[in-house]
C-alpha cells in the first residue's frame, strides 16, 4: 500500500504537541485506533496464543498444550487435502488469472472499438458474490444436464468432463469458476497499468520494427513490474481466503476432495467444537500470508528509504 | 480501402487509416468475441433455466432457450422456496439483506471518511502508525480474527444489556451477537482499512489553501469535514457507496457466522435453499434464486459504469 504521503504539514503538527491539541481529531479516530488495536492486533494476537492451548467447546487459556495443535493439525488427513486442494488452485489461478488478465488487456488496448462493452462484460462476474458463482458454476458443471450432457448430445458420447463428482480434478472445477468471477479484475488492474505506459515506447519500438507481441513481452512486461507486484498481492491475499466459493460450488465435496484451509478453520471452530485445531489452522493462514506480504512490504517500502 | 486511396491523393493528413479487415484484426475481435461468450455464458443459462418448467429442463440441454416461458420459478424462488422448517422464500433473505446493507454502509462510511479526514489534515502523533497497522491488517484473513469477534460482541451485547437494565430493571436483554447490529458492526470494521485508504487519499488531494482559509476563518475540525470536505467530495463517497453495498451485499462468511436463521442475509438463505439435501432438486427455482441475489450488484454494476471500476481499482491501485 505505498500511499504517498505528501509531507503535508498539518494545522496541529506545527504547534508544540501536547494531548489536548488536535483533541478532535483525536476522538474522531477512536473508531480506527479501537479497530487496529483490538480487532487487528488484539483478536489476532487472541488466536495465536490460544492455538497453543487445549481449547474444545470454549477456549481454554489456562490450558497450555504447546504444539500439540500443530502436531495434530499437520497429521490430519483432511487438512493435508486442503492445503494440497490450496496450493493446485493457488498457483493454477495466480498464473492463469495473470496471464489472461494480461492478454485480454492488451487486447482491448489495441485501440478497438467497443471497447467500453466489452470491459463490461469481462468484468461483470467480478460484482458477482463468490456463493452466485459457485451455484452458478455447479448447475453449469452438472454431470446429468449439465455442460457434460449437451456436449454428448452434440454427438461426442464419450466425452466426460464431470469435475464435481469425480474427486481427483473437483479443484478444477472450482478453479474455472474462480477464473471466470475474478479475471476481469485482473484485467482492468492491467489496462490501468497499460494505460500508463509512455506513448513514445511505442512510437519508439515501432520504429526500430519490433514486432507488437515482442514489444508487450520484452517491453511493456517489464515496465508493468509494479502493476504485476499488485495483482500478485491481491491475488494471493485474495487465494488464501476462499471460503465461500468452495462452500456454494462443492460444499468440500466429494467427500473431502475439495476441501480448503479457510473451510477447514470454520468448521472446526463452528462445526465440530474443536477451537485448538481451528486456531492452529487459521494461524497457518496467517503465516502464509505473511510469506507474501514482508517480502512485498520489504521491496515496497524498503525500496523508498534508498531513493 | 476507398478511403485510404482518397487519403493517399490528398496528401498525408492525420493518421494512417486502418484497415478493418486486417488479419491482426480478425485475430482480436475473434477472440475477443469468444471471450465475451464465456463470460456471458453462464449468466444466459441462469436466465434461461430459470424461465423453463422442470420437464423441459430434464429432457433438453441447458443452452436451449425456453420453449414454454414460465415465471412460475420467479415467484417460487421469491415467495415460497424452503430452508429447513421455513418456506417463505428468499424475501426474507432479501430483507434482512437491506436491513444489514443500509446501517452498515451508511457506519462504514461515516466512520471511514473521518478517518480519512483526520489522517489527511489533522494528523496527530502515532496517527500514521494506526493506519499502516490498518492497512496491514486488511491482509489478515478474516479466519484468524473471526473467534476473538464472537467473543466481543458477546461481551459488549451482555454490557449494554447490564448498563440498560441500570435504568430500566426489566429492559430485554440486548444482543450484538447474532442480531443484525453485530453484523453491521463486523462490517464496518472489515470495510475500514480499504474505504480509509480511499478517503486519506481523496483528502489529502485537496488543495491545501482551502483547509488553511478555512481554519483561518475559524472553523473546526467538524466545520471543515461538514462545510467544506463533506460537499467536495461527493463523487468518492458515490464510489465508496458501490465499493460498500457490492461489498456487503455479496458477503456470505460473515453472514453465516454473525447472524442466525432468522436474520441470515440472502446469500446464506440462498446457498442454503440450493443446497439443501430434502426433496427434490429444482433446478430452475435455484436459478431463479441465483439471479434474484445476484441482481442488486449487477444493476449497481451496469448503473454505474466507470464508477465501479474506479472502485475496485482504489482498493488495489495504490495511491
Amino acid at each position: 500500500m505505498a500511499v504517498t504521503d505528501t509531507g503535508r504539514m498539518d494545522a496541529g503538527a506545527k504547534r508544540p504537541s501536547r494531548l489536548f491539541k488536535n483533541m478532535t481529531a483525536k476522538i474522531a479516530a477512536i473508531p480506527m485506533i479501537a479497530t487496529a488495536l483490538v480487532v487487528f492486533i488484539g483478536c489476532t494476537a487472541w488466536t495465536i496464543y490460544h492455538s497453543f492451548t487445549r481449547s474444545r467447546l470454549l477456549p481454554a487459556p489456562d490450558k497450555w498444550t504447546g504444539l500439540q495443535n500443530y502436531d495434530r493439525l499437520w497429521s490430519e488427513n483432511r487438512w493435508l487435502v486442503s492445503i494440497e486442494n490450496l496450493a493446485i488452485f493457488g498457483s493454477c489461478s495466480l498464473v492463469l488469472s495473470l496471464v489472461i488478465g494480461f492478454i485480454l488487456a492488451a487486447l482491448l488496448d489495441r485501440k478497438i472499438r467497443f471497447e467500453n462493452t466489452i470491459r463490461t462484460i469481462i468484468l461483470y462476474p467480478f460484482a458477482l458474490s463468490f456463493v452466485v458463482t459457485g451455484l452458478v458454476w455447479q448447475w453449469l458443471l452438472n454431470p446429468d444436464l449439465g455442460l457434460q450432457n449437451v456436449v454428448r448430445s452434440w454427438g461426442w458420447e464419450t466425452f466426460t468432463f464431470d469435475p464435481l463428482n469425480n474427486a481427483d480434478i473437483v479443484i478444477y472445477g472450482i478453479l474455472i469458476a474462480g477464473i471466470w468471477q475474478g479475471s476481469g479484475f485482473v484485467m482492468v488492474l492491467m489496462l490501468a497499468g497499460m494505460r500508463g505506459i509512455d506513448e513514445d515506447v511505442w512510437k519508439a519500438s515501432r520504429v526500430e520494427g519490433i514486432p507488437t507481441w515482442k514489444t508487450y513481452i520484452f517491453i511493456v512486461i517489464p515496465m508493468m513490474r509494479p502493476v504485476f507486484v499488485t495483482a500478485l498481492v491481491i491475488i494471493s491475499a485474495g487465494i488464501i481466503k476462499v471460503y465461500d466459493l468452495v462452500v456454494a460450488q462443492t460444499s468440500g465435496g466429494p467427500g473431502i476432495a475439495s476441501e480448503v484451509p479457510a473451510k477447514y478453520v470454520i468448521d472446526k471452530m463452528f462445526g465440530s467444537q474443536n477451537l485448538g485445531l481451528g486456531f492452529a489452522a487459521s494461524t497457518m493462514m496467517l503465516l502464509s500470508v505473511l510469506v507474501v506480504l514482508i517480502p512485498w512490504a520489504y521491496l515496497e517500502f524498503g525500496g523508498k528509504k534508498e531513493r | 480501402m476507398t478511403d485510404a486511396t482518397v487519403n493517399a491523393l490528398s496528401g498525408p493528413k492525420g493518421p494512417k487509416p486502418k484497415k478493418v479487415f486486417s488479419s491482426t484484426n480478425i485475430i482480436i475481435y475473434g477472440t475477443l468475441f469468444v471471450v465475451c461468450m464465456y463470460y456471458l455464458l453462464p449468466l444466459y443459462v441462469m436466465i434461461v433455466t430459470s424461465l423453463k418448467g422442470m420437464p423441459e429442463i430434464r429432457l433438453g440441454n441447458i443452452f436451449s432457450p425456453p420453449v414454454e416461458v414460465t415465471y412460475e420459478p420467479w415467484v417460487k424462488a421469491w415467495a415460497e422456496a424452503c430452508t429447513g422448517i421455513n418456506c417463505d422464500g428468499l424475501s426474507r433473505g432479501f430483507w434482512n439483506s437491506v436491513w444489514i446493507l443500509i446501517p452498515s454502509v451508511f457506519l462504514s462510511i461515516a466512520i471511514a471518511s473521518v478517518n480519512g479526514y483526520a489522517l489527511a489534515n489533522w494528523k496527530f502523533k502515532g496517527s500514521e502508525v494506526f493506519f499502516t497497522i490498518l492497512i496491514f491488517g486488511a491482509f489478515i484473513p478474516y479466519q484468524v480474527m473471526i473467534y476473538p469477534i464472537v467473543i466481543l460482541l458477546r461481551e459488549s451485547g451482555d454490557g449494554i444489556t447490564s448498563f440498560i437494565r441500570i435504568f430500566n430493571s426489566d429492559a430485554e436483554t440486548f444482543r450484538l451477537m447474532g442480531s443484525l447490529w453485530g453484523l453491521v458492526i463486523v462490517h464496518t470494521i472489515f470495510g475500514m482499512p480499504i474505504l480509509t485508504l480511499l478517503f486519506r487519499n481523496y483528502f489529502t488531494s485537496v488543495p491545501e489553501e482551502l483547509f488553511k482559509a478555512a481554519r483561518v476563518d475559524g472553523a473546526g475540525f467538524w466545520g471543515i469535514y461538514f462545510r467544506i470536505m463533506l460537499p467536495m467530495s461527493l463523487p468518492i463517497f458515490v464510489v465508496a457507496m458501490i465499493l460498500q453495498v457490492t461489498g456487503i451485499w455479496n458477503d456470505f462468511l460473515f453472514g453465516v457466522i454473525y447472524t442466525k436463521p432468522d436474520t441470515y442475509p440472502m446469500t446464506v438463505q440462498l446457498n442454503n435453499i440450493v443446497n439443501s439435501v430434502q426433496g427434490i432438486k429444482e433446478y430452475n427455482v435455484n436459478m431463479a434464486a441465483t439471479l434474484l441475489t445476484g441482481l442488486v450488484p449487477l444493476v449497481i454494476y451496469f448503473a454505474s459504469g466507470k464508477l465501479f471500476v474506479r472502485g475496485i481499482a482504489a482498493g488495489a491501485v495504490k495511491g
